[in-house]
C-alpha cells in the first residue's frame, strides 16, 4: 500500500547510481578475465570521453543522439504507448532533412535552411510514427509490433532510395552529394568561435542546443499544459482518463506524432551537422538506445540528459578503450553498454527494496537517537 | 476490556501479536481468545489491521512477535499448507474457485489423493453428502461454478474448507456478494456448524451482520484490539464509538422530498457487452431535481453498466437517454466530457480505477474530468498556483486528511479519497448527480459526511441517482428504490414502503405480493 517509504532524491539520484555502480563491477569481472586492468581501463573511458577537447566533443554528439531518440521514447511512455520505432523514424526524418538540403543549399544559408530542416525532419519522423499510431487507435494493431516493422520499411526504402534516385550520377556508392558546407550546421568549434574562444574541431554541433531546447519543452508540455495532464493520465490509468473524457484515439495519434517528430530530429545532427550528406544507416541503432536512455532516465528529461551523456561517455570512451587495449574489442564495449541496460532497466527494480530498508533503517536510527538526545 | 472468560476449551488464542510492514504498524500486540464452538466477530474499519491478523492466523503472514495457540497449544505458522493441517480454513473474499470445474472438481483441487483422480473424487463425493446433510449446506455437486449463483458458490467455498478437515472457519467479508435472503441463509449455516462444534471467526464491517450472527466480538482499530464484548452486551453504537473512537450518528436526518421537474430520464436503454452479454435490458428511469433515486441490486446485474452509459462511458445498444434537452441514442457520438458539460457530476463505482489516478498529486487528481477547463489554464499553459488553491480549498471544505494537495492520491485513505472525489464533483455545480458507491471502504467517520453532504445537495435541487450494494445506505438515503437484476429493472418502492424483506424479495427478481397492485397499475409512478 505504502509506496514512498524512502525520500525522493533517493529514488531519483541515488538508486540510478547504484544500478550504474553494479554495472561496473561487473564489467571489471569481465576486464579481469581478459587481463585488463579495470582502474586502467576506466581511466582510459573517462579519459577519452572528457579528458582532451575533441573527446568532450564526441561524447556531446553522442548525446544529442540520445537526447532526441529518449525523450521520442519518453514521450510516448508517458502516454503508456512504447515507440520503438524510433530508428525507422530518426531514419525517414533524414530524409526529410538530406530533401531540404539537396534542393536549397546553394541558395540559402544554414540559418535560414534551418527552420526549414527542423519542419522537415519533424514532420517526416511524425509521418512515420503517424501510420502505426493510426493502426493502433482505430483498428487495435499493437504498437509495438508495428513500430518495429516500420523500421524495417524505412530501411527498404531508404536503400531503394539511396540506390536508385538519391545517389550521385555514374556514381556506385549509394550516398548523395555533400551539401554546400554553408548549409550545414556550424559546429560547436565554430559557434565557439564566434564567442571568441578556441575550440577542438569535433563533430559537436548546433543541434546539442536544440536537443537540449526539446528537453525544456518536453518537460513543459508533459507536466505544464492540460495536454500534458491528459497524456500522462492517459499513460497511468487508462480508465480513468476515459472518465476525465479525455479522447484516448486521437490522443494516441497526438503523442506519436510528438514522438516520431522528436526522433526524426535526430536527423538533424547526423545529416546536416555531421556526415553533411545523405548515406545509408546513419541512424545506427540510436533509435533502440533511446529506450535504454529514456528507462535510465526515468522518463524524465532531465534524467534524460544525464542517461545520454552517460552513453555519450560510453560510446567515446568505449571507442578509445578498443582502440589502446588489443584485448578489448567493440563487442566487449557493447557488453560494458548492455550491462548498463541491463542493471538500470531490466533490473532497476532489483534494488530498490534493498535500499528502501536501509533507509527505513537510517531514519528509525536517527528517529531514536533524536528521542535519546531529547531525553538525555 | 471484559474478555469472554471461562474455562471452556479455547480453539484459538492470540498473544502479544506484532506485525510491521515498514514503517506501518499493521499489528500492534494484538490478544484475542476464541472459545471453540462459538460465532466470534472481528469488526474495525478499513486499514483497522483485521485481514492483516487473519493473513498471520492463515499462515500467509508470519508475525514479528507473539504467539498462536491452536486448542492450548504453541503452534509456528509459516505457510498456509500448516494452517489447514491444523484445522484452519479460511473463505475469501474474493473466492477462490475455479469457473468451469464442476463442485466436485473445486473441492478436491489441491487436495487429491494419488495420480488418478477418480479414487479421489469418488471419496470426495461420499464424505460431501456426509458434510451436506451435517451442516445443511446443499450444493449440486456436479455443476459448474460459473452455473452457480454467488451464495452457492460461497457454500463451495465452506465446503473446500470443511473437506480439508477445518475445525476453525474463517470468513473475510462473507456478505459483501449475497441479498439479505441469502445473508439470512448463510447465518443459519453458521448455526449449524456451531452445533457441530466448529468455531467460526467472522470478519466484517458491517454491525448489522455482528449484532445478528455473532456469540462475541472484538473490535479492531488503527492495529490494535481496542474492546472485547458479548455480543449480547453490546449495541450499534457502542460498537461503532469503539471503531472510530468518538460518538458516530448512524441515521441519516431528512425531510421529506419535494421533487420537482425531470431532469433526467433514459427510455428503453439497453447495451450488449463486448462478450455479447446483455447487460441492460430496456431500462427505463427517471430522476427530478430534489429527489434521490436508488438503484439497489446485487453487485453485477447491470447496475454500473446504467452508471456508465448515463455518464457517456460506453454507448448503448439502442433506446434513449435524455438529460435536460439533450437526447443521446445508439447514433450520436458521446463521451464523457460531453455528458459532463450537460452539467451531469459523476463520482464513479471504482474510485481507484477511474476517479483519481493513484500516482497523482492530489491536486492533479482534483481536477481530472475538468483539466480543460478554463479555471485552472491559461491560453498554453496550465496555471499551477490555481490548481494549488483550487485544491486546497476542496480539501478544507471537505475536510480532506491530510490537507496536502501535493501528496500523491494514493497515500490517502479510502474515505479521503473518496471525499475528494465527491469534492471535486460537487464543487462544479452540476444539475444531475451521479453516485456509485460513495462509501464503500470508506470509513464510518467519512460516511457520516458524505451522506449528510448527498442529502444537503438534495435539498439544494440536484438531481441524484445513487447506486450502492449496501442496502441499508440504499434505504436511508433513497426517496424511491429501483431494484435491478439481470438487467432489468424489477420494480420501483417508495422509500416508506422499502424494508428489507421487500428489496430482498426484488433483488432475487421475486415481486413482493404487497408491491404486484401497485405495479401492475402504475408502473413506475409510486411517488
Amino acid at each position: 500500500m505504502n509506496d514512498s517509504k524512502i525520500p525522493a532524491w533517493v529514488s531519483i539520484i541515488v538508486l540510478p547510481l547504484i544500478n550504474i555502480l553494479f554495472a561496473f563491477a561487473f564489467s571489471a569481472i569481465i576486464f579481469l578475465a581478459v587481463d585488463v586492468n579495470p582502474i586502467e581501463a576506466a581511466q582510459t573511458m573517462i579519459n577519452g570521453a572528457f579528458g582532451y577537447q575533441e573527446g568532450i566533443g564526441y561524447t556531446f554528439y553522442y548525446a544529442t543522439n540520445f537526447i532526441f531518440t529518449g525523450l521520442a521514447v519518453a514521450v510516448a511512455f508517458s502516454a503508456g504507448l512504447f515507440n520503438i520505432g524510433g530508428e525507422g523514424q530518426a531514419y525517414i526524418g533524414g530524409l526529410g532533412v538530406g530533401l531540404v538540403c539537396l534542393g536549397l543549399d546553394h541558395t540559402l544559408p544554414f540559418w535560414a535552411l534551418l527552420p526549414i530542416t527542423m519542419f522537415a525532419s519533424m514532420a517526416f519522423g511524425a509521418l512515420w510514427a503517424f501510420i502505426p499510431a493510426y493502426l493502433q487507435a482505430y483498428r487495435g494493431s499493437h504498437i509495438v509490433i508495428t513500430t518495429i516493422m516500420f523500421n524495417f520499411i524505412a530501411s527498404s526504402l531508404m536503400v531503394y532510395l539511396m540506390v536508385n534516385v538519391l545517389n550521385q550520377k555514374g556514381q556506385m556508392a549509394p550516398v548523395s552529394r555533400v551539401f554546400e558546407a554553408s548549409a550545414g550546421l556550424p559546429g560547436f568549434h565554430t559557434i565557439a568561435g564566434w564567442f571568441g574562444y578556441g575550440f577542438a574541431e569535433s563533430p559537436m554541433n548546433l543541434s546539442f542546443l536544440i536537443a537540449l531546447l526539446c528537453c525544456v519543452l518536453v518537460w513543459v508540455l508533459l507536466w505544464r499544459t492540460r495536454w500534458g495532464y491528459a497524456i500522462r493520465a492517459m499513460g497511468s490509468s487508462p480508465s480513468a482518463a476515459e472518465y476525465g473524457g479525455i479522447n484516448r484515439k486521437r490522443l494516441i495519434i497526438i503523442v506519436m506524432l510528438i514522438s516520431g517528430a522528436l526522433s526524426g530530429l535526430l536527423s538533424l545532427n547526423e545529416v546536416q551537422g555531421y556526415a553533411q550528406q545523405l548515406k545509408l544507416g546513419f541512424v545506427a541503432g540510436y533509435g533502440f538506445t533511446g529506450i535504454a536512455v529514456c528507462l535510465i532516465g526515468r522518463n524524465h528529461p532531465f534524467g534524460i540528459v544525464l542517461a545520454s551523456i552517460l552513453f555519450g561517455i560510453l560510446y567515446q570512451g568505449g571507442a578509445e578503450l578498443s582502440f589502446d587495449f588489443p584485448n578489448i574489442d567493440r563487442e566487449m564495449i557493447q557488453v560494458v553498454q548492455a550491462l548498463v541496460v541491463l542493471f538500470s532497466g531490466a533490473l532497476s527494480l532489483m534494488l530498490v527494496k534493498p535500499t528502501e530498508r536501509l533507509f527505513v533503517y537510517l531514519d528509525e536510527k536517527k528517529k531514536s537517537n533524536n528521542t535519546n538526545a531529547a531525553e538525555a | 476490556m471484559s474478555q469472554p472468560h471461562n474455562q471452556e476449551n479455547i480453539a484459538l488464542e492470540l498473544c502479544g501479536i506484532d506485525k510491521k510492514f515498514g514503517a506501518v504498524h499493521a499489528n500492534c500486540n494484538i490478544d484475542l481468545k476464541v472459545p471453540a464452538g462459538t460465532i466470534h466477530g472481528i469488526i474495525g474499519e478499513n486499514g483497522a489491521g483485521k485481514s492483516t491478523l487473519m493473513n498471520i492466523i492463515y499462515g500467509f503472514y508470519v508475525a514479528d512477535a507473539g504467539d498462536i495457540k491452536i486448542s492450548g497449544e504453541i503452534r509456528k505458522l509459516t505457510s498456509s499448507k500448516e494452517a489447514i493441517s491444523y484445522g484452519i480454513g479460511m473463505v475469501h473474499q474474493h473466492f477462490m474457485l475455479v469457473d468451469n470445474f464442476s463442485v466436485l472438481e473445486n473441492v478436491i483441487l489441491g487436495a487429491e489423493e494419488g495420480g488418478l483422480l477418480k479414487p479421489s473424487l469418488r471419496k470426495a463425493r461420499k464424505e460431501l453428502e456426509r458434510l451436506a446433510k451435517e451442516y445443511q449446506l446443499n450444493v449440486p455437486l456436479d455443476a459448474l461454478i460459473e452455473d452457480l449463483p454467488v451464495g452457492l458458490q460461497q457454500r463451495v467455498e465452506i465446503l473446500k474448507a470443511l473437506y480439508r478437515g477445518a475445525k476453525i472457519l474463517i470468513l473475510d467479508e462473507p456478505t459483501g456478494v449475497l441479498t439479505p435472503q441469502e445473508t439470512d441463509h448463510l447465518f443459519k449455516i453458521f448455526d449449524a456448524l456451531r452445533n457441530q462444534g466448529v468455531t467460526i471467526l467472522l470478519i466484517t464491517h458491517k454491525l448489522r451482520e455482528i449484532l445478528a450472527a455473532t456469540d462475541n466480538v472484538s473490535v479492531m482499530r488503527q492495529g490494535e484490539m481496542v474492546a472485547h464484548r458479548k455480543t449480547a452486551d453490546t449495541d450499534k453504537e457502542e460498537l461503532a464509538e469503539l471503531m472510530v473512537g468518538r460518538k458516530v450518528r448512524l441515521k441519516v436526518e431528512k425531510t421529506e422530498a419535494v421533487a420537482q421537474q425531470e431532469l433526467l430520464s433514459t427510455s428503453n436503454l439497453t447495451y450488449t457487452d463486448e462478450l455479447g452479454v446483455d447487460r441492460l435490458k430496456n431500462v427505463s428511469i427517471s430522476v427530478k431535481a430534489g429527489e434521490v433515486v436508488g438503484i439497489a441490486g446485487v453487485s453485477g446485474n447491470g447496475q454500473s453498466e446504467l452508471m456508465s452509459a448515463l455518464a457517456g462511458l460506453i454507448k448503448p445498444n439502442s433506446g434513449q437517454i435524455n438529460i435536460g434537452d439533450t437526447c443521446i441514442d445508439a447514433q450520436s457520438p458521446s463521451s464523457a466530457a460531453q455528458v459532463r458539460d450537460l452539467g451531469v457530476g459523476h463520482i464513479p463505482e471504482d474510485r481507484l480505477v477511474m476517479g483519481l489516478i493513484k500516482s497523482f498529486t492530489a491536486e492533479e487528481s482534483a481536477i481530472l474530468g475538468y483539466q480543460n477547463s478554463d479555471t485552472y489554464n491559461g491560453k498554453l499553459l496550465n496555471k499551477p498556483k490555481v490548481i494549488n488553491q483550487e485544491c486546497a480549498r476542496l480539501m478544507e471544505d471537505w475536510d480532506v486528511r491530510p490537507r496536502d494537495p501535493k501528496l500523491r492520491s494514493s497515500l490517502f485513505s479510502g474515505g479521503n479519497q473518496q471525499k475528494l472525489i465527491i469534492a471535486r464533483e460537487v464543487d462544479k455545480d452540476p444539475n444531475i448527480l451521479l453516485i456509485g458507491q460513495p462509501t464503500r471502504g470508506v470509513d464510518i467517520g467519512a460516511i457520516e459526511l458524505i451522506h449528510k453532504r448527498i442529502i444537503e445537495l438534495r435539498d439544494q435541487g440536484k438531481g441524484i441517482l445513487l447506486v450502492s450494494v449496501e442496502l441499508d445506505e440504499i434505504m436511508a438515503l433513497s426517496d424511491r428504490i429501483i431494484v435491478m437484476f439481470d438487467g432489468n429493472i424489477v420494480g420501483e418502492v417508495s422509500a416508506q414502503q422499502a424494508n428489507e424483506k421487500i428489496l430482498g424479495m426484488m433483488m432475487a427478481n421475486i415481486m413482493p405480493d404487497e408491491l404486484q397492485q401497485t405495479t401492475a397499475t402504475t408502473p413506475g409512478e409510486q411517488l
